[in-house]
């Protein structure tokens, strides 16, 4: 270790292991991909793993993305559930290809995917 | 980024009940499973509440899974990881509300009154990897005070810190700090007292079990504060846990640079070395200590000449405990007001406890200092088991006194404690209920200073045990009120007397007991009894007719046919036959047996 710059890298680096890890606070998004037997015979692998890996690529810190249970509307499946500034995003019919353009158009710049939502489908 | 964190504890209580094997379990289903790269397990340091160990918990969820067990692995891996289904029959109860909602674990009894300064990244990170805990902000407060402050700065910011030593006699640290630094010397050394020895004690060993590498960066921050490149961790053989993940630590930090010459890019060198304790309680003492480092038998020398002034190989040297350290990088990142700011005027900051004995959440509770006994008794350690009444607390171990029931509101610090005749001591805490005789528990804490006593004071070395002798004829029945009187007049002579801590405080769990409960001295001389019903000797069982159905289980029962008696008639218990092991109060369905 040679200077501070250099452990500041480090750190950078190893936030993207220990990130998730503690309850989300108040003023992180929270993403929840529906990973029952429903949701995983529709996909939702490939849209979990896409969302983790754009996560670590855009180096967010202040998500928290889990799986949870049955969401209930089977034949919308795979369901992404977003919660953002005290708002609920619910996007269905989900694929690895809408799971990064909701990364990039819906976390990270804010704008909310309208194609996908739930109303919309 | 991992979607799920287990983290699992591997301190020694949780690895004691298997918690590696949960661990080791959980690894292989998730590799079976080809989860490697969604789910994370992690073996951690100690959570605190050891009472319900193994401990896991899982994130971003936050659920505390409490007294698992390797049979419960397959459940918790197939409904919780693999479909997000939480098992709440595994959680811990106090997460768990009424309705089946599950609360947060800062939220519960336990954790909700505690603020965690130097068990920050207990439970939090895997100790065994240097670049978790960088990750957590490690080694950037000795990244700053190296490129950014000078050793007079860091001085300057312990000393408005307030922090005072944690090992028990409560030294402001800064002020240590300074000794050593205008100390003039070619060499110097910084040393770590990791010899926790009090029956009871354990914060320290959870700190380098779960935190090892804070230790080690504050103690870099120490020397280069004092102008020292060398530093020893004095820590007991006892402690193979913690001195494995301290090795492991040591070794990466001198992977990375962070140990070793060259620190950061500066002029400043520091390496660490450790070394073992065989286990004497008086190489905690400090000058015990450095005897035994430099490789002696572990005897204290006389003070003057301090260790700051000539300390180990007759250079100067600080000595700080375990958790003093564990706040050092804390303070340097948060600054000297953050630190102040929490904790009692006197007495800044926060204090770990082992809380053990006779209460509910036996464990590690970090809280600010000025909390009062009855808030970390009742209100975090969730009281006395079976509805029994709280009595007294033991602060100290056997340096210590005892805080009577009647000052239980007393916020605990170190000024308040040694009003009342205790001490904070390094943050042993022992819980007594009424099934406890203070004579008896006395007793219990002289034995061990009589077996500790290194020897080479008379006063200790003969005193202790003549005044052990004098407390068994107590309990026994023997004493008269004039051995009261001589018992007190050898506690003055064993404390003045006494070269170093050891002799001098030995005295004091006899002292706090006669002077709070000499009612209990009182009977055991006077009426030949023990109200709590604990010393052997004074103690009778009697059948009472009345209650006596004649069942025959008590005679059946008894291992020296010490019970005689027909049935469906009153039996008899005979007093010279009797043992005094108590089977027969513990089978009768009457309550016919009791004490007398």
């Amino acid at each position: 270790m040679k200077s501070l710059e250099e452990l500041r890298a480090l750190r950078e680096k190893m936030k993207s292991q220990t990130d998730n890890r503690g309850v989300a606070g108040a003023d992180e998004t929270v993403i929840k991909v529906g990973m029952a037997t429903c949701g995983i015979a529709a996909g939702a692998r490939p849209v979990l793993d896409a969302l983790l890996e754009e996560a670590d690529k855009r180096h967010l810190h202040n998500v928290s993305i889990s799986q949870t249970g049955c969401i209930g509307m089977c034949r919308l499946e795979p369901i992404v559930e977003i919660f953002k500034d005290g708002q609920k995003f619910t996007y269905v019919h989900m694929t690895a290809e809408k799971a990064r353009k909701v990364m990039n158009d819906h976390v990270v710049n804010g704008n909310p995917c309208k194609e996908y939502l739930i109303s919309e489908n | 980024m991992f979607r799920s964190h287990i983290l699992v504890c591997g301190g020694t209580g949780c690895t004691s009940g298997n918690s590696m094997k949960v661990y080791d379990a959980l690894v292989d289903r998730v590799q079976k499973a080809g989860l490697e790269n969604e789910v994370h397990v992690t073996k951690t340091g100690c959570f605190g509440l050891c009472a319900y160990g193994p401990i896991m918990i899982v994130y971003p969820e936050g659920a505390f899974y409490s007294q698992v067990k390797v049979e419960d692995v397959d459940e918790i891996f197939n409904e919780h990881i693999v479909k997000g289904r939480i098992v709440t029959r595994l959680l811990y109860k106090e997460t768990v509300g009424e309705d089946g909602s599950i609360k947060a674990l800062n939220d519960t009894n336990f954790y909700k009154k505690q603020h965690r300064v130097a068990l920050r990244n207990c439970g939090v990170i895997n100790p065994e990897k240097i670049e978790e805990y960088i990750a957590y902000d490690g080694y950037e407060a000795l990244g700053k005070v190296l490129t950014e402050m000078t050793p007079q700065d860091v001085i300057d910011v312990i000393l408005k810190s307030g922090l005072r030593g944690r090992g028990g006699a409560g030294f402001p640290t800064g002020r240590k700090w300074q000794f050593a630094k205008n100390s003039v010397g070619n060499k110097k050394y910084v040393c770590c007292n990791a010899d926790e020895g009090d029956p009871g004690a354990f914060m320290d060993r959870s700190i380098l079990e779960g935190d090892p590498h804070a230790v080690i960066e504050a103690m870099a921050i120490a020397a280069y504060a004092i102008g020292s490149d060398q530093g020893y961790i004095y820590v007991r053989a006892e402690y193979p846990i913690a001195v494995q993940r301290l090795t492991i630590a040591i070794k990466q930090a001198r992977e990375y640079g962070l140990l070793g010459k060259n620190i950061f890019g500066t002029k400043f060198n520091f390496d660490l070395d450790i070394r073992l304790g065989a286990g004497a309680f008086v190489c905690g003492e400090e000058t015990a200590l450095m005897t035994s480092i430099e490789g002696h038998r572990g005897e204290p020398r006389p003070r003057p000449p301090f260790p700051a002034i000539k300390g180990l190989f007759g250079k100067p040297t600080i000595l700080n405990n375990v958790e003093t350290y564990a706040n050092i990088p804390q303070i340097i990142l948060k600054g000297a007001d953050w630190f102040a700011s929490m904790g009692t005027e006197k007495s800044r900051g926060t204090k770990v406890f082992a809380l053990g004995g006779k209460i509910h959440n036996t464990g590690l509770v970090e809280i600010p200092m000025g909390t009062t006994m009855r808030e970390i008794i009742y209100d975090i350690g969730g009281g006395c088991p079976n509805g029994k009444k709280f009595k007294a607390a033991q602060t100290g171990g056997p340096s210590g006194g005892c805080i009577p029931a009647h000052l239980i509101d007393t916020p605990i610090d170190y000024d308040n404690l040694i009003k009342i005749g205790s001490m904070m001591g390094s943050g042993g805490l022992i819980v007594m209920d009424e099934d406890n005789c203070m004579v008896d528990i006395a007793k219990f804490f002289l034995e061990f200073t009589v077996d500790e006593s290194c020897g080479k004071c008379t006063a200790c070395r003969i005193g202790t045990k003549r005044l052990y002798e004098m407390l068994c004829k107590v309990t026994d029945g023997t004493a008269t009120m004039e051995d009261l009187d001589k018992m007190e007049e050898l506690c003055y002579y064993i404390k003045e007397n006494s070269l170093c801590g050891l002799g001098q405080t030995a005295p004091n769990p006899v002292l706090s007991t006669m002077h709070y409960f000499r009612d209990e001295y009182e009977a055991h001389v006077r009426d030949k009894r023990c109200p709590a019903g604990v010393c052997k000797k004074l103690l009778r069982y009697q059948i009472v007719a009345d209650k006596c159905k004649g069942c025959t289980l008590c005679a059946r029962n008894c291992p020296v046919g010490a019970i005689t008696g027909t049935v469906k008639e009153p039996h008899v218990i005979d007093p010279n036959k009797c043992i005094k092991c108590g089977v027969c109060m513990e089978k009768c369905r009457f309550g016919a047996v009791i004490k007398a």
